[in-house]
């Protein structure tokens, strides 16, 4: 008898536990978004929960894509505040927010970071073009006048000065900010420079020249970063593909290839010279603002002269610090808060 | 007779073989045990030798005069003057009175040697102690984290690197004089997770497990156990409980990522309730332990012997009393045991996690079941995949916590079982 009492309570319990939960405030700031991101926004949510009366903001790391479609499902507590990107949001995920009623959204555009293709540091240092690396890691190549699919199998394939050693690249899934911003950057960019890319129509253009190799060549790693500069430490053959911060983290260990024949240096990035560098963005869903405390605060907090400027903390955690112009934009953009259009997405 | 003696003749002259062949088939066996332990042995070493040392922490002892012109500061209990106090000045000035060979420039270098972290710590001791501004006083702090690994790795160069041939002098001599010292991490067990290896902790994540484990266990024990007495004892046998039967065996062998999607769909899509909490986590794992228990719990049962059930119903008693008063008691010890070892399984799961949220950065540790929270093989995963290198260690520290856990679980398990179990 006394079994059947416990049984009806803890089921009871439930039942309540279960029905009052979706009721319930939150007072945290809850983010998704870009794990190339991630290691600012976490140095900034610590900083922010240990100076301010709010607690610290919580920070999941889902990929840019992944991050945007959780941050458009819609408004409501349940649904995080602000998403984290390595990229622009795309109209598509524009209207899938508009859609599910996120209809005002901030956009912040925080610095600068540079996507390095690194290998070890005991392998041979390689300075390639990008229509070299669109050569190596295209799915299709044009080959006497016709796209024909990738052929290459080593690097010297490609051009007989690079080394002959195989095409083996480990780098971000497509969910991955980073991975858009390499297809758009360093593969179509090197697309093209070959005279055959002109010939493409606009729909050929961006099936051609933005898609990868799938034959085994080019191999996704997740969204861990960290575990592809384990693989470069361990086989001085392999090349990886990630943002500029894990390889200044990993400086004695790795290095990066020169592209164009500019190396991947924070002045070199900040000035647009190096030719893969993309900027890092993070959008506030708007209705939040005063539902769940503190998301103003954090905003502010992020884009200051102490996290962002010149002698900011998020310079040590290695990122490529906007100027002072830009800086005091977004000083602006966080008193006003202006609505993202389609328009400026297009 | 030739007959009999050719036969035993052959079984003579095959005996050797057949020895042989035993003893291969043994030496087969033991070489495959000894795989497993050796693979275990490789495992532990990596473990504990790259993880011992995130149980050591790096403090340096400054004399730290609190000088108000310096710390633009004269009344610590002032909101608004602490906003705008300089609480990194006197930290730099103390780091640069400790080593005399410090000068003007070497501001920037000096600071780095101390946490980032302690002028928040300073701060919040002197809105406790306000008398102590105008005063020098002795304090000790985290270093920084590149000191930490420094210290701790003295003739490894690669955790070097991160400090100036300077600096490393500097720490060196601050090691020589006691000022920098390693201590017992106490800030690993009370904290919980930073950006700042020399201050991140698993509390926040063992609290998590804690409440993630409370819900499952408050959930699946008596649903396991009322679902598998149902089914021993109550449920007529036909083709609709063979049904159920055979689709709980599959259930167990179903993927665990699986029911995170379930969990995603239903809880959080469906029911709206929040992303990353323990109340959440604790469903999801319910769903993936039960097929565990109710399986565990119906042979537990189906091992009490009919005698029992015959001697109870032989005076008198129904089925009830029969199920609640002999049978249950007697299969209790199995039940638990089943349970233990389901709950030593959910413990250690990531992936269902992953979906509902709470594969995340969460610094303040859970207050309760609806706070969002991380558990610990989570928080290895977020450690093993953060940039710095002081991370390496504590995540393998932290795996050594949870192999703790999950080591004491077991043992309560094996307790219980030879305490508590009879035989027939």
């Amino acid at each position: 008898m006394k079994l059947n009492k416990t049984l009806a309570t803890v089921t009871l319990a439930g039942a309540v536990a279960a029905m009052s939960a979706p009721a319930m405030a939150r007072d945290t700031i809850s983010i998704v978004g870009s794990s190339t991101v991630y290691p600012f926004a976490t140095v900034v949510a610590e900083r922010f929960g240990t100076s301010s009366e709010f607690p610290t903001p919580k920070i999941e790391s889902t990929g840019s894509g992944g991050g945007l479609k959780i941050f458009c499902q819609g408004i409501g507590t349940q649904h995080p505040d602000i998403t984290n990107a390595s990229r622009r949001m795309k109209p598509s995920e524009f209207e899938l927010c508009q859609g599910n009623g996120v209809e005002e959204i901030t956009e912040f555009r925080i610095g600068s970071d540079g996507i390095v293709l690194a290998s070890s540091a005991e392998a041979e240092h390689m300075d390639l073009t990008l229509e070299q690396l669109f050569l190596a890691l295209g799915e299709k190549v044009p080959q006497d006048g016709e796209w024909v699919m990738n052929p290459h199998k080593t690097w010297s394939d490609v051009d007989s000065s690079l080394p002959n050693k195989p095409i083996r690249v480990m780098g971000p899934p497509p969910t991955s900010g980073t991975r858009d911003s390499f297809n758009e950057l360093a593969l179509a960019g090197g697309c093209d420079e070959l005279p055959e890319a002109a010939d493409l129509s606009e729909d050929e253009h961006g099936a051609i020249c933005e898609s990868i190799r799938e034959d085994g060549a080019f191999i996704e790693a997740g969204e861990n970063d960290n575990l592809i500069v384990q693989k470069l430490i361990g086989d001085k053959d392999m090349y990886g593909v990630f943002g500029y911060s894990f390889l200044e983290e990993n400086a004695d260990r790795l290095q990066a290839a020169a592209i164009n024949g500019v190396e991947p240096e924070p002045e070199l990035i900040a000035q647009d010279k190096y030719p893969i560098a993309r900027s890092m963005f993070f959008y506030v869903k708007k209705a939040h603002l005063g539902v769940v405390p503190g998301i103003d605060d954090y905003v502010a907090e992020f884009v200051s002269p102490r996290a962002m400027g010149p002698n900011g903390y998020l310079k040590d955690v290695g990122l490529i610090v906007p100027t002072r112009d830009s800086l005091m934009a977004l000083q602006d953009k966080v008193d006003n808060m202006p609505n993202l259009t389609l328009d400026e997405l297009k | 007779m030739t007959d009999q003696t050719q036969q035993a003749e052959r079984v003579r002259r095959s005996l050797k073989r057949r020895y042989r062949k035993e003893s291969r088939f043994r030496a087969y066996g033991m070489l495959a045990i000894a795989i497993a332990l050796g693979a275990l042995a490789v495992l532990f070493a990596d473990i504990i030798g790259k993880g011992y040392a995130g149980f050591l922490k790096t403090t340096i002892t400054l004399e730290v005069d609190l000088d108000p012109e310096v710390m633009y500061l004269d009344d610590p209990t002032d909101p608004k003057q602490v906003r705008m106090a300089d609480f990194v000045a006197p930290l730099v000035a103390a780091a640069d009175d400790a080593l005399p060979g410090a000068t003007e420039e070497d501001q920037d270098a000096l600071r780095r040697l101390i946490n980032p972290y302690a002028s928040t710590e300073l701060r919040a001791a002197l809105e406790q102690n306000p008398e102590w501004m105008g005063t020098t006083r002795t304090m000790t702090f985290l270093a920084h984290s590149n000191v930490d690994v420094y210290v701790k790795h003295e003739d490894d160069a690669a955790y070097s690197i991160k400090l100036s041939e300077q600096q490393q002098a500097w720490v060196d001599d601050l090691v020589e004089r006691g000022l920098v010292d390693t201590s017992f991490n106490d800030v690993f067990f009370t904290n919980g997770d930073s950006r700042d290896p020399a201050k991140a902790g698993v509390l926040g994540a063992i609290v998590g497990s804690l409440l993630t484990m409370i819900i499952t266990l408050l959930l699946s024990f008596p649903i396991g156990v009322a679902a598998a007495i149902y089914l021993e004892e109550f449920a007529p046998r036909n083709k609709i409980t063979d049904f159920i039967e055979v689709n709980i065996n599959n259930l167990a062998a179903v993927p665990s990522i699986i029911f995170g999607l379930l969990g995603l769909a239903v809880f959080i899509n469906l029911f709206g309730m929040p992303r990353s909490v323990p109340f959440v986590g604790g469903l999801v794992l319910t769903l993936m332990t039960l097929p565990t228990i109710i399986i565990s719990s119906r042979a537990a049962i189906q091992s009490v012997p009919p005698s029992i059930r015959e001697a109870a119903e032989g005076v008198g008693a129904s089925k009830m009393q029969v199920v609640l008063h002999h049978v249950l008691p007697l299969a209790l010890p199995g039940m638990m045991t089943g349970s233990i070892i389901g709950m030593a399984q959910a413990l250690g799961e990531t992936a269902p996690l992953l979906l509902i949220g709470m594969v995340a950065f969460i610094v303040d540790p859970p207050t309760g079941f609806f706070d969002a929270s991380t558990v610990l093989p989570v928080q290895v995963f977020l450690w093993a995949g953060s940039p710095e290198l002081a991370f390496i260690e504590r995540a393998s520290a932290a795996i050594m916590v949870l192999l703790a856990f999950l080591m004491s679980m077991n043992a309560l398990a094996i307790w219980l079982r030879k305490r508590l179990e009879r035989r027939w």
